[in-house]
């Protein structure tokens, strides 16, 4: 009974055969969900595998276990952030002003309005540490999806998307924030909109030349032959093949953005206050550098810390990539 | 041959690499000793270390490769003892070498003359003037027309076989006393080929060199050598004078590089290739005794794989040596291989395709003021032009010519990447010229696949191999479900013979033959009337060649399917085809059965391809055409005869202004020349037994 009704998906149009019973469909039900769930377990097999191989790939390179570790800390701190003190972020502890220098009851001391310095510092690294990855992942989505018709239609589309990408491109990048976020108001999503914009054009770029020199392949032409849809041979034959590069530079474009938002936390484009955001802790208490430097110099080294780290991590991806 | 001192002399050789793993020993043992003005061949597969040798003997093994043991003594003088300012001012004087590729040989940034001209500048301190006259003298030597103006011209102002030729003068101009040759015209076309080959054969008897000529064609070496080694895993197998190792041979290995070429007087009915099974061991692999032993037909467990096994000297031979514990015994010549004998049916198959005056033109549009005005900014690339032919079912079609006559875009054409400009492609009785690919029905898909040349671009490296068949499948509707689509991908590779765990192999683990093998299967996944093979042998080694040309054969039988074989190589071709259609220009210059293709009347292009071939037997006479000149421009081609412009057998203007007829030779074989089918009868045949050529 099963072998009859499984013969249904063998891709020739179903036709309803009101003769079968119900048990049947139940059966078949149940057939489709177990090879459902199969298949999210294979899928979840293979992430997994990935990963491992990943982070067997990096065990060679010593640069990218260092960025490595350096990012694995703030993620962890940030994931923990709850459990890792006592102190609410914005909380104000006058007492602590007398003396707000680090050590004491305040691991990392107070800024000069007495709040705690590493509470601020891990809640800082959650906003950052979601703000940034969603907007790199964004303008990739984007910068993939206009490299890759330019590089695989070429002619007009080609030149429609790259002379938008140039007027962006060719605009300086910090005027375009201040400009976007000044005039749309500061928050993580106007953060977003403004990263997306101002990198995708480049991630297109790169796209661009890989399709440019992939699409000659004879795989892509076997696709063609094949009968396969742009689409799938954009999505599926030629975007995989793209990946080394694309994930150098997304740790490297990570790196930017994460400097971006503390750039523009700085000129007071960040969060609105008073939530902890790196930029605008070191904006609040430059005033005080000379008095209590730990106040701005503790937050830019967390955020130069999280920069260098994803550079590490792309020198050592570019090294593994170039030695395999 | 001189008998004074010998200019090379390698004792006892040993190249190691030395990598993370370790120590990998790419050449444990290798002597050799060459007197003034000869040239050795130097024979094997890739990975047998011949490239090794040459590097070196120009010291050169790069950062990680070094000599272990043994010498090489050039005229005297123990290169291992020399500094490297020594060693700079020897390469290039005294050893010179010509690489494969020669775009890369070359500086793009700088003229022809100043790169020809700093060879005498810097190695012998002549005066600017002298080294012109110098250039222009040796760019004379090897053929070139109008020395002076290529003297200012860049690499990329000449076509691929000019540069080579300009590659091989600057070896030539500092008047080497050894000079190394590594494949140096497998980048180029058949016919460049020969006069390529021509040019050095004749250079190195003006200037008396002593080559080594690196090859994995054997035909080449018998033009150009007077002895040859044959190289397996980086050892001598055999050594000796050209006839003493081609027609005495006495190795197996060296049998086995002979089975894989098809030979010109047979075709598939006659005699079966011979492929050598597997591949060479990694020199960290090495088995014990004879390295050949797990490949070889004749092993002798316990003989072959005891001890290490010493080149002897084969007696009698004047300088035949051969690495073989079993080589007296071995009588190979009388273990042919039985080939079944074709069932050739009375019945002429059904026709599959039918091609009538397709043409396919490319609009080139030029912006120039100049083509504006003279009204003439659209203008027609000629790709193909009136081609009309016919296949059969379960039949072969070859489809021949140099580079650039329009084969690969006339593929284009039938699989739908690009849709013909006029005329009809019926395939299955149904015109689908027209039809680009996106808009053909998935039936037509798979009834029409494709092999690719390139075996490293066939694969997505991204894709693992089951993943790539199975995707045919599941596109050409032939089953859905995950287990038959497995099923049916694991049917396939053993239709190739491949395990069926390879299923799950990426394309970087697997070695060029097999990738090729994977692309077969997969372009016959959806159990295809016709797939068109475009080149898919011609970047693979001998022996995996065979064993891919067999392999392709069998699935074509197996499925009666029909072939459409796309080539240069007319050794191959008429090993396997049964129709060949010779191309030139975009237009058919001549098409009939292959063994009518290979005797008179021919084409005079035909004429020229054939007379290109390297055959790897010293006893048969090649007459000797070669063309003048580079095939004129597709956008600009000449208005009568395509090939008027570098034809040998010219008859006149009428060439030149008047399109030639198609004339029958016999039925089913036509010639598009002016000349009368009579004259062209008359013609000597290309090929002759030297035997029969001295009576």
């Amino acid at each position: 009974m099963i072998d009859r009704v499984s013969d249904r998906d063998t891709g020739e149009p179903v036709k309803r055969d009101p003769n079968v019973a119900p048990e049947d469909m139940v059966l078949w039900l149940l057939g489709k969900v177990y090879d459902g769930f199969n298949r999210i377990l294979e899928i979840l097999y293979y992430l997994i595998r990935g990963i491992y191989r990943w982070l067997s790939l990096l065990r060679e390179s010593p640069v990218a276990i260092i960025g490595l570790t350096l990012i694995g800390f703030w993620v962890a701190v940030a994931i923990f952030a709850p459990w890792l003190t006592s102190y609410d972020p914005n909380a104000q502890d006058f007492n602590a002003l007398a003396d707000p220098t680090p050590g004491g009851v305040h691991f990392l001391g107070t800024d000069h309005l007495g709040r705690d310095i590493w509470s601020r510092l891990i809640w800082g690294a959650r906003t950052v540490l979601w703000v940034a990855p969603t907007a790199v992942a964004i303008a990739y989505f984007f910068g993939c999806l206009m490299g890759m018709l330019a590089g695989y239609y070429g002619g007009w589309v080609d030149t429609l998307v790259s002379r938008i990408s140039d007027i962006i491109l060719s605009f300086p990048v910090l005027i375009l924030y201040i400009i976007l976020i000044s005039t749309v108001g500061p928050s993580p999503l106007n953060i977003i909109v403004a990263v997306t914009l101002a990198s995708s054009p480049g991630i297109g770029r790169i796209v661009r030349g890989m399709v440019l020199d992939l699409r000659g392949l004879e795989y892509v032409d076997a696709a063609k032959i094949r009968g396969e849809t742009p689409f799938y041979i954009m999505v599926v034959e030629l975007l995989p093949n793209a990946r080394g590069p694309l994930i150098v530079d997304g740790c490297v474009r990570m790196g930017y953005t994460i400097i971006t938002i503390g750039v523009l936390g700085f000129l007071g484009l960040g969060l609105p206050p008073p939530d902890p955001d790196w930029g605008g802790m070191v904006k609040d208490t430059t005033a005080m550098i000379v008095v209590w430097p730990h106040m701005a110099v503790l937050p830019s080294i967390a955020i130069s810390s999280l920069v260098i780290g994803f550079n590490l991590m792309a020198d050592g991806l570019r090294e593994i990539s170039m030695r395999d | 041959m001189s008998d004074d001192s010998p200019v090379l002399e390698i004792e006892n050789l040993g190249i190691s690499y030395f990598v993370r793993a370790g120590e990998i020993p790419a050449v444990p043992d290798f002597s050799l000793t060459l007197h003034r003005g000869e040239s050795f061949g130097l024979v094997g597969e890739s990975g047998c270390g011949k490239s090794t040798v040459a590097m070196a003997i120009m010291r050169y093994l790069g950062g990680n490769g070094a000599i272990v043991r043994g010498r090489i003594v050039l005229e005297g003088q123990d290169m291992a003892e020399l500094s490297e300012e020594e060693l700079r001012r020897i390469r290039g004087s005294k050893i010179a070498m010509v690489y494969q590729e020669p775009m890369s040989a070359l500086n793009p940034a700088l003229t022809i003359g100043r790169q020809l001209t700093e060879v005498p500048i810097s190695h012998e301190g002549v005066s600017e003037a002298e080294a012109f006259d110098r250039a222009v003298q040796v760019l004379s030597d090897v053929n070139m027309p109008d020395p002076e103006s290529v003297m200012r011209r860049y690499p990329h102002q000449i076509s691929g076989g000019q540069q080579q030729r300009v590659v091989i003068g600057m070896a030539f101009l500092s008047n080497p006393s050894l000079m190394l040759l590594d494949e140096p015209t497998t980048a180029l076309d058949v016919n460049v080929e020969a006069t390529v080959i021509d040019l050095i054969a004749n250079l190195r008897k003006k200037y008396n060199t002593t080559l080594i000529y690196i090859s994995h064609n054997l035909g080449l070496i018998v033009k150009v050598c007077d002895r040859v080694g044959v190289m397996y895993s980086g050892e001598m197998a055999e050594e000796g004078t050209i006839s003493e190792v081609f027609k005495d041979t006495k190795h197996p290995y060296t049998y086995g590089l002979f089975d894989c070429i098809p030979s010109l007087d047979a075709d598939k009915s006659a005699r079966a290739l011979t492929p050598i099974p597997g591949q060479v061991s990694l020199p960290h692999e090495r088995p014990p005794g004879c390295a050949f032993g797990p490949r070889c037909r004749y092993f002798e467990a316990g003989r072959c794989d005891s001890e290490r096994i010493e080149i002897e000297d084969v007696p009698g031979g004047d300088s035949h040596r051969v690495r073989c514990v079993r080589w007296g015994e071995i009588d190979h010549r009388h273990a042919e291989v039985e080939v079944e004998p074709e069932d050739r049916r009375r019945r002429v198959p059904a026709e599959v395709l039918r091609i009538e005056n397709m043409d396919k033109f490319y609009e080139v549009r030029d912006r120039s003021m100049a083509a504006m005005l003279s009204g003439k900014s659209v203008r027609y690339v000629k790709a193909n032009e009136e081609v009309s032919f016919n296949a059969r079912r379960g039949r072969t079609v070859a489809l021949v010519g140099e580079s650039g006559c329009g084969k690969s875009t006339f593929a284009k054409v039938l699989t739908g990447l690009e849709t013909a400009t006029k005329g009809a492609i019926k395939f299955n009785y149904e015109n689908i010229a027209a039809i680009p690919v996106d808009r053909r029905e998935p039936e037509l898909i798979a009834a029409m696949q494709m092999v690719f040349q390139n075996p490293d671009g066939t694969l997505n490296p991204s894709h693992s191999v089951g993943g790539a068949i199975g995707r045919a499948i599941k596109k050409f509707g032939l089953a859905h479900r995950r287990r038959d689509v497995n099923k049916r991908v694991a049917e396939l590779l053993e239709l190739v013979r491949m395990p069926p765990e390879f299923a799950t192999r990426k394309p970087r683990q697997l070695s060029g033959g097999q990738k090729q093998r994977i692309a077969v299967a997969r372009a016959f996944a959806g159990n295809p009337a016709m797939v068109i093979a475009d080149e898919p042998v011609s970047a693979l080694d001998v022996s995996v060649q065979a064993a891919v040309i067999n392999l392709l054969m069998d699935v074509q039988k197996e499925y009666n399917t029909t072939l459409l074989f796309i080539s240069h190589d007319l050794s191959v071709v008429r090993y396997l085809s049964d129709t060949i259609v010779v191309m030139y220009l975009g237009q058919i210059m001549e098409a009939g059965p292959a063994a009518a293709i290979f005797d008179p009347p021919y084409h005079p292009y035909t004429e020229a391809l054939l007379s290109a071939i390297p055959i790897p037997d010293p006893d048969i006479k090649q007459k000797r055409v070669r063309l003048e000149g580079e095939i004129p421009s597709v956008i600009n081609p000449p208005k009568g005869c395509r090939f008027s412009t570098r034809c040998p057998r010219k008859i006149g203007s009428i060439c030149d202004d008047v399109q030639p007829p198609e004339v029958e030779a016999v039925p089913g074989h036509r010639i598009k020349c002016h000349i009368p089918l009579d004259e062209l009868r008359a013609v000597e045949p290309i090929f002759q037994k030297a035997v029969e050529a001295a009576e």
